[in-house]
């Protein structure tokens, strides 16, 4: 993938732009030495790595304001930056950039159970959020896998989901509201401790625009009572299409599953023998969780597993306490680690229409023969949230680049049968060139004149989202215009 | 005023008359909300039909003026729902015309499961719609989950027809819960609403009548579930005079808090307000109107007021807003300096002859 040269004017305006912002921070909330701006150098997509010109670490939103400012002022375009645990290289820097990041900024502000909200800063850990509010019986609901590194300021910018979405749905429909500084250095309220909003759903439009809009510095999130239990069942079959209609008629039938998962069989073999989960060796794997007391838990899964019955199992095994539980879940909890463990691996996340998983699945098989690289498959089969898991050997010239093609005629593949390029992990710089797929000239041109709209020079995270020529000319970027 | 009525069938028809057109235009569903504001009117109600119905994958997509009740018919059969449960305003406000799906997207329209479940927003997957300048945009698409690109969808929900003419919505849909019950429950005090929330029992509707201090708690789901979570219910509010209210009349009374049934045949001004839920009986106690209710937790407020009456010089600093739905006042609450000069950036942007209906949202 091509990752744009520094800009040699802006990199020589670094000293002028360390001083200024050592007039107002601490020394140690400023990096710009460049073994140290190294840590800053990539995101979880590591095969791609650029350290920043600078980087910062400020504690309150007004620092916040007063860095964009000034970075607004000398046109220093500037990554935002969580726990840098994006897969997308949302998180990339460019050479000449400043990376901000929120991780000095992880206090929770307010907790106010009767209206079931609580504030905190952006820098927050998403499973520390949880944390906060546990012990009193409540949990903030998305769940992505990241959870205990992931910060809420990048769970926002990727409007991330987990496998529990099918019930609680994603970072968007949690949150209530945002403080968030504009580029030109403008602290500005969204949302709030109500429900919906007078005019534009500005909020809604924040979530998911990856660090592009502004820096979210404080969130309200929706918190829940949590359910009284919740327990999965294991049902395998030896054939992803009966799997598939084994899900579908559980839906029909009314029954509303915290959480199906999906796994194929290089999938199931490979986190078996790491994890010893005890899996069944066969096509297709179903994980089906549900919630309630012990009467609702035995309601919904009796009437699952009569229709699971339905459809000849190879196996159905059902937990009837935590311990089974957890034994359940083992395999599917280290399915990364274990084709980790493998080989290194790509991880895509784009979604389709549950019907059309067989063909789906049959396709990336035959594709995987014609890569030569080998690929197991994860999905939350609720939601059509695939996750193909292609491995490839990193030392091996040329390999990283097969796996790319691979894993961009996937993604192809899931725009064709009516689904998207990316459910989870957001566009960043892994699909930004990819986009055009998915839509016309007139729908990212109206994407971004929403960004023209708040960053109108283009100096948030710029690079990202949008094809590098489709965005040149908004980015002031000569070299690209011409190329494309 | 004598109004021209458009009713183009095809997104190419749209496009057409947009790129030529110089003139403001009402954008028009069923009309059950809006009077025309503008002379000339371009309606919907030419692009109807359910495009796409998937009930395995929850999704159905939908042309923008197909109307709700076909919607919601189509829906039925297959024992599901717009789990929003969309309101439905036109007896109140006596308008003639007949929801569409495009209307309730565009309106944000939902109902008291909201607390639940999500608004009218949290539901849609995707939209088509046509830009001032006849270019026609899609965004999202017809999957439960989608982080491609920017999320328009949201922006277009609740936009009020200012953005754009959106033709063709998909969005999620949800299984009808087998059965129901409702709680009256006798309570001085608007907090139960809270406190219910506050449960594990996976309330799907909370209300207060102020006049006569009656809470109603819904619970809905399979027939042993429910029975369970009432007697849970039961339990925690033991100390209060509770009535239950079976699966018929619960739908009914539902149904008629959704259609505002409590405040029709009464003078003064309708009131919608939307806080903080504990803010909404305290700016009941500051109006003191001549008639009031609670849904969503407390969090929205209706209200009859006397007519001129102004609800929003009360709220001051309170964090919120409030709509006027039948008043001499604007009906959309003003918002801060900083967003108005964004949203009027995006307006712009979208619709830069200031074409589409020039008096909503201003
Ligand atoms: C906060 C709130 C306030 C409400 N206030 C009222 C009210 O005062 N009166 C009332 O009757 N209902 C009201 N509703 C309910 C809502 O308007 C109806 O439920 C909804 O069904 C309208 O559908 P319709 O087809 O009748 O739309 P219409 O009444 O024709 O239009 C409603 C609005 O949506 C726009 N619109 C409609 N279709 C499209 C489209 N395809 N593309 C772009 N824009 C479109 C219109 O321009 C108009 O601004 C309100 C809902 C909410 C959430
Ligand atoms: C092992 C693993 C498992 C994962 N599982 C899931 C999963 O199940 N579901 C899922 O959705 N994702 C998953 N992810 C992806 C990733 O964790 C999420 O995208 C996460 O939300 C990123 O958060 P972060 O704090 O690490 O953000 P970063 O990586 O630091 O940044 C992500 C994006 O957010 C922007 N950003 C960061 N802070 C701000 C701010 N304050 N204001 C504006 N923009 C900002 C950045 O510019 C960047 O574009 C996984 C990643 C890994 C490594």
């Amino acid at each position: 993938m091509y990752l744009t040269d520094p800009n040699p004017k802006i990199l020589a305006k670094k000293s002028e732009l360390v001083r200024k912002l050592l007039s107002f921070l601490p020394r140690d909330a400023v990096i710009d030495d460049p073994h140290e701006t190294l840590a800053y150098e990539c995101d979880a997509l590591s095969a791609y790595r650029c350290p920043p010109m600078v980087a910062v670490l400020p504690s309150t939103t007004e620092e916040v304001a007063k860095i964009l400012k000034i970075c607004w002022d000398l046109d220093v375009p500037v990554v935002p930056r969580g726990s840098g645990t994006s897969l997308a290289g949302g998180a990339l820097p460019t050479g000449d950039s400043l990376v901000l990041g929120v991780a000095r900024m992880n206090d929770t502000l307010e907790v106010d159970y009767p209206n079931r909200l609580i504030r905190v800063q952006t820098g927050r850990t998403n499973l520390s959020v949880t944390g906060e509010v546990e012990s009193d019986g409540f949990f903030y609901a998305p769940d992505p896998s990241s959870q205990l590194a992931c910060a809420i300021s990048g769970n926002i910018a990727m409007n991330s989901g987990g496998a529990h979405c099918l019930k609680y749905g994603v970072t968007s429909n949690n949150l209530l509201g945002v403080k968030m500084v504009t580029m030109q250095g403008e602290i500005i309220d969204l949302g709030g401790s109500q429900l919906d909003a007078s005019g534009y759903d500005l909020l809604g439009l924040i979530c998911g625009s990856e660090g592009q809009l502004g820096i979210v510095t404080e969130a309200t999130l929706r918190i829940l009572h949590k359910p009284e239990g919740a327990l999965p069942v294991l049902i395998g079959y030896n054939d992803s299409e009966v799997a598939g209609q084994c899900v579908s008629d559980i839906i029909k039938a009314g029954v509303l599953p915290v959480a199906i998962e999906f796994m194929d069989r290089p999938c199931i073999r490979a986190t078996d023998a790491f994890s010893h989960a005890g899996y069944p060796d066969c096509e297709a794997l179903l994980i089906i969780e549900v919630e309630g007391s012990e009467i609702e838990i035995e309601e919904q899964l009796a009437k699952i597993i009569e229709i699971a019955n339905r459809h000849s199992p190879v196996e159905l095994r059902r937990a009837k306490n935590s311990d089974e539980a957890n034994r359940i879940w083992l395999g599917r909890k280290s399915a990364f680690g274990a084709m980790g463990q493998i080989n290194d691996y790509m991880c895509l996340d784009g979604t389709i229409p549950v019907s059309k998983l067989p063909f789906v699945l049959k396709r990336i098989s035959e594709m995987s023969k014609e890569f030569g690289l080998d690929v197991g498959n994860v999905f939350h089969a609720g939601d059509g949230n695939m996750h193909p898991l292609i491995l490839y050997n990193a030392n091996k010239p040329g390999d990283l680049e097969t796996c790319e093609a691979f894993g961009a005629e996937i993604l192809k593949l899931c725009v064709e049968v009516g689904g998207c390029l990316t459910g989870e992990h957001g566009v960043g710089i892994e699909k930004r060139d990819l986009m055009q797929i998915q839509y016309s000239a007139d729908d990212l041109e109206a994407q971004m004149s929403i960004k023209d709209v708040f960053d109108p020079k283009w100096l948030l995270n710029p690079t990202k989202v949008f094809p590098l020529d489709v965005s040149a000319q908004r980015r002031g970027d000569a070299s690209q215009e011409t190329a494309a | 005023m004598s109004t021209t009525s458009l009713m183009p069938s095809s997104e190419s028809d749209i496009r057409d008359l947009l790129i030529s057109e110089t003139e403001g235009l009402h954008i028009a569903g069923g009309q059950s909300r809006l009077r025309a504001t503008e002379e000339k009117v371009i309606s919907t109600c030419a692009l109807t039909g359910i495009v796409e119905y998937e009930p395995g994958a929850l999704t159905m997509v939908a042309k923008a003026g197909t109307p709700l009740s076909i919607i919601n018919e189509t829906l039925q059969k297959e024992n599901q729902q717009l789990a929003f449960e969309p309101p439905e305003y036109k007896h109140i406000l006596n308008l003639l015309g007949h929801s569409t799906i495009g209307g309730v997207f565009a309106t944000n329209a939902s109902g008291s499961r909201r607390i639940q479940v999500g608004a009218a927003r949290d539901h849609l997957l995707g939209v088509r719609f046509i830009d001032g300048l006849g270019r026609v945009v899609k965004n999202g698409g017809r999957v439960m989950k989608n982080v491609t690109g920017y999320d328009l969808v949201k922006l277009m929900a609740g936009s009020w027809g200012t953005l754009g003419i959106i033709t063709e919505v998909s969005f999620k849909v949800l299984p009808i819960a087998e059965t129901q019950v409702t709680l009256q429950i006798a309570s001085r005090e608007a907090s139960i609403l809270t406190r219910a929330m506050n449960t594990p029992y996976d309330v799907s509707g909370t209300f207060y009548d102020v006049a006569s201090g009656f809470a109603y708690i819904r619970i809905e789901g399979f027939d042993k579930s429910v029975k369970y979570r009432m007697q849970q219910l039961l339990k925690e509010f033991s100390d209060f005079e509770i009535d239950i209210f079976d699966a018929e009349e619960s739908k009914k009374f539902w149904s008629d808090v959704n259609n505002l049934a409590f405040l029709k045949n009464m003078q003064g001004d309708l009131w919608r307000i939307s806080v903080r839920p504990t803010d909404g009986i305290q700016i009941i106690k500051k109006l003191d109107p001549k008639a009031s209710y609670l849904d969503w937790s407390g969090g929205l407020v209706w209200l009859r007021v006397e007519e001129g009456f102004n609800v929003r010089e009360k709220m001051q600093k309170m964090s919120g807003h409030a709509m006027c739905l039948s008043g001499s006042f604007n009906q959309f609450h003003p918002i801060s300096t900083i967003e108005k000069t964004m949203s009027t950036s995006i307006r712009k942007k979208f619709d830069p002859k200031m074409l589409f209906n020039q008096q909503v949202l201003n």
